[in-house]
């Protein structure tokens, strides 16, 4: 092959691709170097020198992470200088870091932690003084930092910048002074974040994580005076058994329902339930606009993180938003009226939990706007972390659950919601029920391909009956940004678009298991998939619990009690 | 026409001007006029001419008297004196601080007798705000020469011929950088000037820029010839304002005159200069954090590769050389690469600008001959040690390079001696010490500076020099242990290997060298904690020998009542209550108080 190095990796011969890092040449070759700032989902830095390896030719040791191969090149990456570099590096780190890792919440899940293990580093030799750093960060909804626990390794700065084009955080100050920080030394709550969670994704270690809200979860449960229901979004099930030793790309519904039974849950109901309730007021929604002159192109609202930036970034866009509430927050809505209507239960006395794999729908439950069921609709909100969290806590053996069901009336789905969970699935699912509607019949058409896919940009031309309209896909805030420019440029021509905050949508949410990248990213994104081709019922409007609730108590969609309930406004934010 | 029989000039450089020089300007002109010798004698204002310490300097022409440190008070007896009379006023006159002999001829003064200044050859001799003076001495005839006669090829080769190494610490063969910038293909190229001088007490850069900013000019515009480029930047420090303004004033002469802009000389060449002013971070001259300050970043180094010739300034391949460097450019061109290669060694062609500071009579700038000792620059052109004290050792490279001792003076300055001495040319700092220095606290100073100006992206570097900078703390404290040495050269040798940059891997060579070279002064604190040189507060004590007459003065001077005793008899210190700062050391007219 033309474009092909030979090298050697500790007498090794390998190849590698022109271009490409000693650390890609020595993964691809099951040569393990340890790192901390790379990561693969972003450009490397080279900043914490711990991947540093002997190459043939270079002056001093090198970063692996940003040296590139070269023909004949010899690579040494398990000498004694090289582990003594390297060890001296972890040593560095730790002695400016606090020695609290058994009461961490990133404690097992520390990347430092492990690499201080794998080197078996028993001893610091440096001691003084450690960098002065604000207390505890707890000014965010969604967040919470611990910047004692930054290493600076800059994953956070990198992830915010160049894959969501936010830059929230940056480097302040000099030598040993420097800290991640957002402009003018705020905090993460005066910034203007979008609460996606994206950096506590690829945080290393303790120094960014979701605001824990497990205590609460057990309190509620632990009332007797309350009757606490949980709501699971689609992309959890695909991704919570990571969390529980169960590899990646496993669908674990079942076992999910059992444990948050055994967990204590009064009723456990599913998010997928109001996705489908979502699909037809977004859906007759767009219809409405496109026959009747609304602002187009229409943009979904269901992703918090896309609402927060939009609200913050482009105010003078908001009428394109849809006015559907969130499935999250429809769930609550309708959990809090129909359902304790039906079940003759005082909604004073329902709390309403919601497992999300977003670190963001945790602020979306505590706007003011989302009370239309006379309370609060959504009252706590955990991640796909917390509940594995929580089902270790209660030493649940997981693997070993038999599967069981949702409750009803909240729990019967179609596969168009399961895919909410993934970019392009919003769409899909809405133009199975658009085109069904227009075409006043249930048509053979399921699959829309032309709107799959992982890139994070993607257009599509699908005939609605006569009419041909065209959509855009959008994943990550970064090219989400790129789209509303090109939309008040009047150069984006579509009728409909789906943004999705996080890349790859809700399956690499903020909330999502440690550690993501590209690969875990699509394993879970094909366990989705799997799940709808597994759904007898495929469309939403189709579901049987939709169509009661609608027959016996919603009325139409976008009708007056749906208009109360499932559909909201938007604000300017200003942080 | 008007016939002027003697011109006057005033040093306009930074120090100068600190000293007063603007207001001798001033006065000259008024004192002139009331001799009526306005007409016939000229007064010139001129960039520095190194020897900063005695300025203002004033020198008069035609018989190049030297005068120093000139007060307004001085300027009437200079008019009346010198210009009218024709009598030198012998009391301005330059005193060689070793033979205390009189010297009146500028060229004649040792400070000046052993340099060779070639970039400084126009630096006090010319007014830089004056392109006619520049173009008078021979200014952009290498521009003119280079873009008329010569192919971009035919630049570089004779720049690799005269074996120019980049004057900014690096070393690399200039020509060979130039090479590689011309063979990258795009559309857009960039010339940067490094001009972010930020090692303590160097002010090379500075003096050209002020003195003779029309050199660097062109030497950035041959270099765009050369490897095609047409816009060039100057990446200067906002503490450098003489600097900046002059360099805007010669980039407005330039272009008006034709000289940078669009087709100069009808060549279809264009040059086009920017002034970029930076924070004074020290971090900022590192080429990568330099680019990406002028790209509005903050200034942070990255990896390389790539290399800026191949993706620089906004991904460009882009030319970064040092001031000095740009500096030597034009004459290279204009005499050839021959002629170059007369100065200086086999390895090291040229001359080199030293920043010549501490324990030295003759403190200022001075441009050498490459190969030239050690000795030579601190003894003949210095004027040897201040008080006749003992040479300890000289800091050579900045906080980048390294202390070589006594046994070193007659090492030859050049690149790759230095290298393998454990310094480094660097920018050029030269900072001597006596013999009441102590090497720790030096590596100490040094490292406190590295530590400080880290910019924090990298472990080894923002760690690693904090806990070195602790250990050498503890160390003059009296704190030092058994190991420490050892867990120096540890976290040395890791720092020197993983750091992300030029900056990072050189920073503990100041801990190094003076481990190297006077490591039984490190062991002295720890094992006897004791400092050799009674520099270290924490293990000094003072006591009061029998030349004690009883004055008072130590007493009264102590700020925590730690003296006591009668009039005209023998004081006593308690060793209890002194706070060791040595306020009764100092204020003893007697030297009766010992340090030890």
């Amino acid at each position: 092959m033309a474009n092909m190095v030979n090298l050697t990796i500790n007498g090794k011969k390998v190849q590698a691709l022109q271009g490409s890092t000693v650390l890609e040449a020595a993964r691809a070759n099951g040569i393990y170097i340890p790192t901390l700032c790379y990561h693969p989902d972003l450009k490397p830095e080279g900043a914490c020198r711990l991947c540093m390896v002997e190459a043939s030719g270079a002056r001093t040791l090198v970063a692996s992470c940003v040296y590139p191969v070269a023909e004949g090149m010899e690579v040494k990456t398990n000498t004694a200088k090289v582990r003594a570099a390297r060890r001296t590096i972890v040593e560095l780190l730790l002695a400016n870091h606090p020695k609290d890792c058994l009461s961490c919440q990133k404690n097992g899940d520390c990347e430092l932690q492990k690499i201080a293990a794998d080197l078996g580093l028993r001893k610091i030799r440096f001691e003084g003084g450690a960098t002065k750093v604000p207390k505890m960060d707890y000014s965010n909804p969604s967040l919470v930092r611990d910047q004692e626990k930054c290493i600076l390794c800059g994953r956070c700065v990198r992830v915010c910048r160049d894959v969501q084009g936010m830059s929230v955080y940056g480097f302040v100050g000099r030598g040993f002074n420097t800290v991640v920080s957002p402009a003018f030394g705020n905090g993460l709550g005066e910034a203007a974040c979008s609460y996606c969670g994206q950096c506590a994704n690829v945080c290393p270690t303790g120094a960014i994580m979701e605001k824990d809200d497990t205590d609460k979860v057990w309190e509620a449960i632990a009332d007797p005076e309350k009757v606490v229901i949980v709501q699971t979004a689609p992309s959890v099930r695909v991704a919570l058994g990571e969390e529980l030793g169960i590899p990646v790309g496993n669908v674990v519904t079942g076992k999910m329902v059992a444990a948050l039974r055994q967990l204590g849950f009064d009723k456990v109901f599913d998010t997928n339930f109001s996705a489908d309730l979502t699909i037809m007021e977004e859906g007759h929604e767009f219809l409405d606009r496109l026959q009747n002159g609304g602002v187009l192109p229409m943009i979904t609202s269901c992703s918090p993180g896309w609402v927060n930036m939009i609200e913050l970034k482009y105010p003078e866009l908001l009428p394109h938003l849809s006015t559907a509430k969130s499935p999250q927050g429809m769930f609550g809505a309708v959990a809090k009226t129909y359902f304790a209507e039906k079940a003759g239960i005082d909604p004073a006395k329902i709390v309403c939990v919601s497992v999300m794999p977003c670190t963001a729908k945790k602020a979306e439950a505590a706007r003011p706007e989302l009370c239309d069921s006379g309370y609060r609709d959504v009252d706590i909100v955990i991640t796909t972390r917390e509940l594995g969290r929580m089902i270790r806590e209660a030493g649940i053996d997981f693997e070993n659950l038999t599967d069981e069901e949702y409750d009803s009336p909240l729990g019967t789905s179609s596969g168009a919601a399961v895919i909410f969970g993934i970019t392009g699935g919003v769409m899909e699912a809405a133009l199975r029920t658009v085109a069904d509607v227009v075409a006043g019949k249930s048509l053979d058409k399921v699959d829309y391909q032309e709107v799959r896919g992982m890139a994070e940009t993607r257009e599509a031309v699908i005939d609605i009956g006569e009419t041909k309209v065209k959509v855009a896909v959008v994943n990550t805030l970064k090219s989400a940004k790129e789209m509303l420019e090109r939309i008040k440029a009047g150069t984006a021509d579509y009728q409909f678009i789906e943004v999705m905050a996080c890349p790859g949508g809700c399956i690499g949410g903020g909330g999502q298991p440690i550690p993501v990248n590209q690969e875990i990213r699509k394993k879970r994104r094909e366990a989705l998939l799997s799940c709808d081709q597994a759904s007898v019922i495929r469309k939403s409007h189709e579901n049987p619990e939709i169509i009661t609730l609608y027959e016996t108590w919603m009325g139409k969609p976008l009708g007056e009690r749906a208009h109360r309930l499932l559909h909201t406004h938007f604000t300017p934010q200003k942080r | 026409m008007q016939h002027i029989r003697a011109h006057v000039l005033v040093c306009n450089g930074t120090g100068c001007k600190a000293a007063g020089a603007e207001k001798l300007m001033t006065s000259f002109e008024k004192w002139l006029k009331k001799y009526n010798l306005q007409d016939e004698v000229a007064v010139v204002p001129t960039g520095c001419h190194g020897f900063c310490e005695h300025g203002p300097l004033v020198i008069v022409y035609p018989e190049g008297t030297f005068y120093c440190r000139v007060q307004e008070k001085d300027v009437k007896d200079i008019v009346e004196n010198h210009l009218y009379k024709g009598r030198i006023v012998e009391r301005l006159l330059y005193h060689e601080p070793l033979t205390h002999e009189q010297v009146p001829d500028y060229s004649e003064i040792g400070f000046y007798k052993k340099q060779e200044r070639l970039v400084l050859k126009n630096c006090g001799a010319i007014n830089p705000e004056e392109i006619e003076e520049y173009i008078a001495v021979g200014g952009y005839e290498a521009l003119i020469k280079a873009i008329t006669t010569m192919t971009p090829d035919g630049v570089i080769d004779e720049v690799k011929k005269s074996g120019l190494r980049g004057r900014g610490g690096g070393g690399f063969p200039t020509g060979l950088k130039w090479g590689f910038a011309k063979q990258s293909v795009s559309d857009k190229k960039y010339v940067i000037c490094n001009a972010d001088e930020g090692d303590p007490g160097a002010f090379m850069d500075r003096s050209v820029l002020e003195g003779d900013p029309h050199r660097v000019l062109e030497g950035m515009a041959i270099c765009g010839y050369a490897i095609g480029a047409d816009e060039g930047y100057i990446y200067v420090r906002a503490e450098y304002p003489l600097a900046i303004k002059r360099l805007r004033i010669a980039i407005e002469q330039a272009e008006a005159m034709g000289l940078l802009g669009d087709n100069i000389f009808d060549s279809g060449f264009s040059f086009h200069i920017h002034i970029k002013e930076g924070a004074g971070a020290f971090v900022c001259g590192e080429e990568t954090a330099l680019m990406a300050s002028i790209e509005g970043k903050r200034g942070m180094p990255r990896p390389r590769p790539p290399f800026p010739a191949v993706s620089g300034l906004w991904g460009k391949p882009t030319n970064i050389n040092n001031v000095e460097t740009f500096a030597n450019v034009a004459q290279i061109i204009v005499n050839g690469a021959d002629w170059y290669c007369q100065f200086g060694t086999e390895k090291s062609k040229g001359t080199k600008v030293f920043a010549l500071t501490g324990k030295i009579n003759n403190t200022g700038l001075a441009e050498v001959p490459m190969g030239i000792t050690m000795r030579e620059i601190i003894y003949d052109i210095g004027g040897g040690i201040t008080d006749g004290k003992k040479f300890k050792a000289v800091q050579i490279g900045g906080p980048s390079g390294g202390c070589l001792p006594e046994s070193m003076l007659d090492l030859p300055v050049d690149y790759d001696s230095l290298i393998a001495a454990g310094a480094m040319m660097g920018s050029g700092g030269l900072v001597v010490m006596d013999e009441d220095t102590c090497m720790v606290d030096v590596a100490k100073f040094f490292l406190n500076f590295t530590q400080s100006e880290s910019c924090g992206k990298c472990t080894p570097c923002r760690e690693g020099t904090k806990r070195m900078l602790e250990i050498l703390n503890r160390i003059t404290e009296g704190e030092g242990r058994e190991g420490d040495i050892e867990l120096l050269e540890s976290l040395a040798y890791t720092i020197k290997e993983t750091a992300l940059c030029g900056l990072g891997q050189t920073a503990p060579n100041p801990v190094l060298s003076t481990l190297k070279y006077f490591r039984n002064e490190y062991e002295a604190h720890i094992k006897e904690k004791r400092c050799p040189a009674k520099v270290c507060e924490k293990m000094v004590g003072f006591t009061i020998t029998d030349n004690c007459r009883g004055c008072g003065l130590c007493a009264k001077n102590c700020p925590v009542q730690a003296i006591s005793g009668k009039p005209r008899e023998k004081y006593v210190i308690d060793q209890a209550a002194c706070i060791k700062c040595g306020a009764c050391f100092s204020a003893c007219p007697f030297k009766a108080i010992e340090k030890g």
